[in-house]
C-alpha cells in the first residue's frame, strides 16, 4: 500500500448554461491511492458541503464503466490517464507523484454545460433518433435461429455495440465530430442481416443528423479511438462513409 | 383488505392464453385517445414504453438519466435466461418454470412464474430481430451458457455485456417512437409524487433536475419501472441513482408494499476498500467455475496468502457442501463468508474478506485459457484493487444487489391502486425469496414487451379514455406537498451531509437486516431508523437551492425515502419467523445450520399497508397455492 497524497484541483465552476465559469483552486489532503477519481470529488463534495458550499456538480451513476454516464476531461485528457478505462473506473494511484490535477467538462458546442461538469449529450440521443434502429414491432419476430449470422460478423457488429455512448470522442476530436459514435452504430447495424432493409436509409438519416446537431467533420485524427473507454475502432468510420457514399450512390 | 391475485382459473399452461382472450380489447382505432406515463426506462420501462407506442397509445416517458440508455439495466453483465432448449439438453417451459419456483424458495406465485417462462423465448426472438450481438457459434447460431447453477444450459449473453446490448435494444425500440412523436421522452425528470384521482393513478408530479421546476403529467394509466432498493442499505451493486422513491410515494398512496425483507445478497464482489467507498462492483458468478474459495484456518491469521501452506487452508465450501462445492447458491455462498470472518478468519487488511483462488486453475488449464475465460474480470479486479489476480488470489466478499420485494401486483402487474401498474425489479412479483441468475432482466423485458401490452388494454378499455387537467386541484395539492418537502429540506441547514446520514441507516441494516437477522437484532434496527430518520429531519445539511441542478438535494429526497422504506424491511423481516431464500433468520435454521422454511405458517406473500408517518403499517397476505409442484426443502450437500 502506497502512501495518501496531497492535491491541488483546479475545477471548472459554472453555475448554468448562461454563465461565463472559471477556475476555482481545492486543497484535498490525504488522499487515499486506493480511492476512485469520483470518491475523490465526493470526498471534496462533502467537506464544501461542511463548509456551507455548494459541491462541485458532476455525472455519474454505475461507477463500473459501462453507463456511459461519468466524463471529465483532467489535466487535458478525456477520462483521464488510463487506456481503454473511463473516469469512474480511474483510481488515484494513476496520479502518483503528481500534485495538481485540472478538472474540465466535456467541452464542445454540442454539448452545452448545465452546470459545473456536467453537459447536456442530448445530441447523440437524436443521432440515434435519426435511424439507429431496425423498425420491428414487439411480436413481430420470427424465431431467433431462423436468423443466421456468421460468427465473425456478430462478433464484430458486438465490437462496435460496446459503445457506451459517453461521447468522450467528441470531447478528445479537435474538430468535435461524433463520427466515431455514430459509425459505431451504423457498422453494428450494417454488419448484421436484421439490419440489411434499412441500411441506406439509416447511414443518410443518422450522418445528416450529426450535421444538424452540429458535431463537426472526422478528418481521420485518431484522437476519438485514443479516448474511446471501450476501444471501438476507427474502421468504423471508414465503413460508415461507404456505407454513406453507397446510400448517396443509391 | 382482501387481495384478489385475478390468476385465471384452468390448467398452468393455458391460463396465460385463456386471461388474454377474456381481456377486454382496446379498439385500434381508439388507443390514440389514451396516453399511458411510464416511469423508468431501464429494461423495463423502455420496452413498454415502445411496445405500447408500437400499439398506438400515447406515450409520457420519464428517467432520471441524462439518456434514457443510462438507466441501471445498462450494468447487467452475465445473461439472460429462456427456455429455448437449443443445446437439446433437456430443458422446457415447465423446467425454467420449476426452477425458478424452487430457487425462490416457493414463495413467488405459480401461475406468474409459468407465464415468465412462457413469454421468456419470445424476449430472444424479439432481441435477435433487434439487432442484438447476442455470443454465437461458428454455424451462426446463438451461443448459451449454463448460469447460477442450472443444471441446463439456457443462458443467452453478449459478452459480459448483455444488459447493455439488451438494453440499447429496448432504447433503439423507443428511439423509433420518439421519433414517429408516440413517445414524448423527458430525461432528467424525476417522479415525486402520484396523482390519484377518484382512487385512480392518474399521473405523477416531478422535478426537472436541471432546473428545479416541478411539473405534472396526468393521463389514463401510470407505470412504475423504477428499479430496485437495494441502495437502502447505502453500498450495494446498484447504479449510484438507482432510489426507491417512486414506489416508497406509490406506497404512502395506497399501494401496498411486498416482502421487503427479501435482498439478494451476491457472493461475489470486491469486498471495501475505505471509508470513502461509494459503490460496490460485482465480480461475475462465473469466476467461482474455476475459482476456489478459502480462508485460513486459524484466526486472525495475516500471512499472505502464499505463505500460507495448504494443510493450513480451509476451502470451506467444499467441505460443506462436496456435491455443489463452490457453486452453491448465492444466499449459501454469501452466508458462508460471513461465517468464516464473523469468526475472525477473514483476510485483507479488514479482515472482511474471503479467497476466491485461481492458483489450480492456472495450473489445470493453463495461464492462457483463464486469461481467456475472465481475462477482462481480472484486468477490472487489478484496476481497482491493484493487485494481480494470476499471482495472488482475489479477495471477495458479499454485497447487497437484487430486491426480489417491492410494490405488490396482481395478474395484470397493477397494484392495488387502480390505474397503476408496476413492472420489472420495482414489483415484487416472480422470484419469491431468491432470484436466480439471469432472470432479472427475463422479466424485466417479459413484463414491458409480453404483459403489459395485454393487460393494460384490459383495463383502459373498462375505464374509457378522459384526461384531466394539470390545473385540478387534486394535482395541484401533491404538487404543494413535494414543494414543501424540497422547502422543508432546504431550510433544516444542519450539520451532517446526506452521505453521512445514509450511511448510518446503510450500517442498521446491513448489521442487524443483511445477511443473518435474528430478532433482537431485527427488533434494535426497528428502534435505531426512526432515531436517524429524525436526525435527518432535524440535522441533514444540504446547500444550494431548489431552482438549480442540485444532487445533494436528489440524494436527499431519496434517503427520506429509504429512511421509511428500511424500517419497513425490518418490521418484515421480523415478522418472517422462518428462513427462506435471501432471508436468513438465525432461529430458523436445519440440524446442518442451513436454512429451514416454515411451509404451514409462512407460505404468503406479506403485503405492507401504509398508515401514515411513523405509524405501524399493517400486514395483508396473500396466501400462495401450490398446486402443481411440490414443495420441498433444498439441499446442496
Ligand atoms: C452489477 C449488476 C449485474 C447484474 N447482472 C444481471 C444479469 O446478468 N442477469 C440478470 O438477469 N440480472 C442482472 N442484474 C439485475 C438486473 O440488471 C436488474 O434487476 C434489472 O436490470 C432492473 O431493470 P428495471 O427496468 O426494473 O429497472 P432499472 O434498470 O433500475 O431502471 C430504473 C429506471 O427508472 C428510472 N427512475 C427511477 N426512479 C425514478 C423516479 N423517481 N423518477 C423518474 N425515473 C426514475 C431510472 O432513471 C431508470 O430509467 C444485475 C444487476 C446488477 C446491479
Ligand atoms: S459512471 Fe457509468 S461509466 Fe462511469
Amino acid at each position: 500500500m502506497s502512501e495518501n497524497m496531497n492535491l491541488k484541483l483546479k475545477i471548472w465552476r459554472q453555475k448554468n448554461a448562461g454563465d461565463k465559469g472559471r477556475f476555482v483552486e481545492y486543497d484535498m489532503e490525504n488522499v487515499s491511492p486506493d480511492e476512485s477519481f469520483l470518491e475523490m470529488m465526493d470526498e471534496l463534495n462533502e467537506k464544501l458541503t461542511h463548509d456551507n458550499l455548494e459541491p462541485v456538480e458532476f455525472d455519474s451513476d454505475c461507477r463500473e464503466g459501462i453507463c456511459g454516464t461519468c466524463g471529465l476531461v483532467v489535466n487535458g485528457e478525456a477520462h483521464g490517464p488510463l487506456r481503454a478505462t473511463t473516469m469512474c473506473q480511474v483510481h488515484m494511484r494513476e496520479f502518483k507523484g503528481m500534485t495538481k490535477l485540472t478538472v474540465e467538462p466535456w467541452r464542445t458546442k454540442a454539448f452545452p454545460v448545465l452546470k459545473d461538469l456536467v453537459v447536456d449529450r442530448g445530441a447523440l440521443d437524436k443521432i440515434q433518433q435519426a435511424g439507429g434502429y431496425i423498425s420491428i414491432n414487439t411480436g413481430n419476430a420470427p424465431d431467433a435461429h431462423a436468423i443466421q449470422v456468421p460468427k465473425e460478423a456478430s462478433d464484430l457488429a458486438m465490437d462496435a455495440a460496446a459503445c457506451i455512448g459517453c461521447g468522450a470522442c467528441v470531447a478528445a476530436c479537435p474538430n468535435a465530430s461524433a463520427s466515431l459514435f455514430t459509425a459505431a452504430k451504423i457498422s453494428q447495424f450494417a454488419l448484421l442481416p436484421q439490419g440489411g432493409p434499412e441500411r441506406k436509409r439509416r447511414a443518410a438519416q443518422m450522418v445528416t443528423q450529426m450535421d444538424i446537431e452540429g458535431f463537426g467533420d472526422c478528418s481521420n485524427l485518431g484522437e476519438c479511438e485514443a479516448a474511446c473507454p471501450k476501444e471501438i475502432s476507427i474502421s468504423n468510420i471508414a465503413r460508415m462513409k461507404r456505407e454513406f457514399v453507397g446510400a448517396m450512390l443509391g | 383488505m382482501k387481495l384478489d391475485s385475478k390468476i385465471p382459473s384452468g390448467p398452468l399452461a393455458k391460463k396465460w392464453d385463456k386471461h388474454k382472450f377474456e381481456l377486454k380489447l382496446v379498439n385500434p382505432a381508439n388507443k390514440r385517445k389514451y396516453t399511458i406515463i411510464v416511469v423508468g426506462t431501464g429494461l423495463a420501462g423502455a420496452s413498454s414504453a415502445a411496445s405500447l407506442a408500437e400499439m398506438g397509445y400515447n406515450v409520457i416517458n420519464l428517467c432520471i438519466n441524462d439518456s434514457a440508455r443510462r438507466a441501471h439495466s445498462i450494468a447487467a453483465q452475465g445473461g439472460i435466461n429462456a427456455a429455448k432448449n437449443y443445446p437439446n439438453d433437456g430443458d422446457s417451459v415447465w423446467r425454467l418454470f420449476y426452477d425458478t419456483i424452487k430457487g425462490g424458495d416457493y414463495r413467488s406465485r405459480e401461475a406468474n412464474v409459468y407465464r415468465l417462462a412462457q413469454v421468456s423465448n419470445n424476449i430472444i426472438d424479439q432481441a435477435v430481430a433487434q439487432g442484438v450481438p447476442f455470443a454465437r457459434e461458428y454455424g451462426g447460431l446463438l451461443a448459451h451458457r449454463s448460469f447460477g447453477g442450472a443444471q441446463v444450459s439456457r443462458t443467452f449473453y453478449a459478452r459480459g455485456q448483455t444488459g447493455q446490448q439488451l438494453l440499447l435494444g429496448a432504447y433503439s425500440a423507443q428511439m423509433r417512437q420518439v421519433k414517429l412523436g408516440k413517445i414524448k421522452l423527458y430525461t432528467r425528470v424525476e417522479m415525486l409524487d402520484l396523482i390519484k384521482i377518484d382512487g385512480r393513478a392518474r399521473g405523477v408530479v416531478t422535478r426537472n433536475l436541471v432546473t428545479g421546476e416541478l411539473k405534472s403529467f396526468t393521463g389514463d394509466a401510470v407505470i412504475l419501472a423504477t428499479g430496485g432498493y437495494g441502495n437502502a442499505f447505502y453500498l450495494s451493486t446498484n447504479a449510484v441513482n438507482s432510489n426507491a422513491s417512486a414506489a416508497w410515494r406509490a406506497h404512502r398512496r395506497g399501494a401496498l408494499f411486498s416482502n421487503p425483507c427479501m435482498v439478494q445478497i451476491h457472493p461475489t464482489c470486491i469486498p471495501v476498500s475505505g471509508d470513502h467507498q461509494s459503490k460496490l462492483t460485482l465480480m461475475s458468478e462465473s469466476l467461482r467455475n474455476d475459482g476456489r474459495v478459502w480462508v485460513p484456518k486459524k484466526k486472525g491469521d495475516k500471512r499472505p496468502a502464499n505463505e500460507i501452506p495448504e494443510s493450513e487452508r480451509d476451502y470451506y465450501l467444499e467441505n460443506k457442501y462436496p456435491s455443489f462445492g463452490n457453486l452453491v447458491p448465492r444466499d449459501i455462498a454469501s452466508r458462508n463468508a460471513k461465517e468464516v470472518c464473523d469468526e475472525g478468519r477473514g483476510v485483507g487488511a479488514s479482515g472482511l474478506a474471503v479467497y476466491l483462488d485461481f492458483e489450480d486453475a492456472i495450473k489445470r488449464l493453463g495461464k492462457d485459457v483463464v486469461t481467456e475465460k475472465y481475462g477482462n474480470l481480472f484486468e477490472m479486479y487489478e484496476r481497482i484493487t491493484d493487485e494481480n489476480p494470476y499471482k495472488q488470489p482475489m479477495r471477495i466478499f458479499p454485497a447487497i444487489h437484487y430486491s426480489m420485494g417491492g410494490v405488490w401486483v396482481d395478474y395484470n402487474l397493477q397494484s392495488t391502486i387502480p390505474g397503476l401498474f408496476v413492472l420489472g425489479e420495482a414489483n415484487f412479483s416472480d422470484h419469491g425469496a431468491n432470484r436466480l441468475g439471469a432472470s432479472a432482466l427475463m422479466q424485466g423485458l417479459a413484463d414491458g414487451y409480453f404483459v403489459i401490452p395485454y393487460t393494460i388494454g384490459g383495463f383502459l378499455a373498462k375505464v374509457g379514455a378522459s384526461a384531466i387537467n394539470t390545473d385540478a386541484p387534486e394535482v395541484k395539492d401533491v404538487e404543494k406537498e413535494a414543494k414543501d418537502r424540497i422547502e422543508r429540506i432546504l431550510n433544516i441547514k444542519g450539520n451532517k451531509t446526506v452521505h453521512e446520514i445514509h450511511k448510518e441507516l446503510g450500517l442498521i441494516l446491513w448489521n442487524y437486516v443483511g445477511m443473518s437477522r435474528n430478532k433482537k437484532g431485527l427488533e434494535k434496527a426497528i428502534q435505531e431508523i426512526p432515531k436517524v430518520r429524525e436526525e435527518f429531519w432535524k440535522n441533514v445539511k444540504v446547500t444550494g437551492s431548489g431552482a438549480e441542478l442540485n444532487k445533494s438535494l436528489e440524494e436527499a429526497l431519496r434517503l427520506a425515502d429509504f429512511l421509511e422504506l428500511g424500517e419497513l424491511i425490518a418490521r418484515d423481516a421480523l415478522m418472517r419467523e422462518e428462513s427462506c431464500g435471501g432471508h436468513f433468520r438465525t432461529e430458523h435454521i436445519t440440524e446442518e445450520g442451513e436454512a429451514k422454511r416454515d411451509d404451514n405458517n409462512f407460505t404468503f406473500v406479506s403485503a405492507w399497508e401504509y398508515k401514515g408517518e411513523n405509524q405501524e403499517p399493517e400486514m395483508h397476505k396473500e396466501n400462495l397455492e401450490f398446486e402443481f409442484v411440490e414443495l420441498t426443502q433444498r439441499s446442496y450437500k
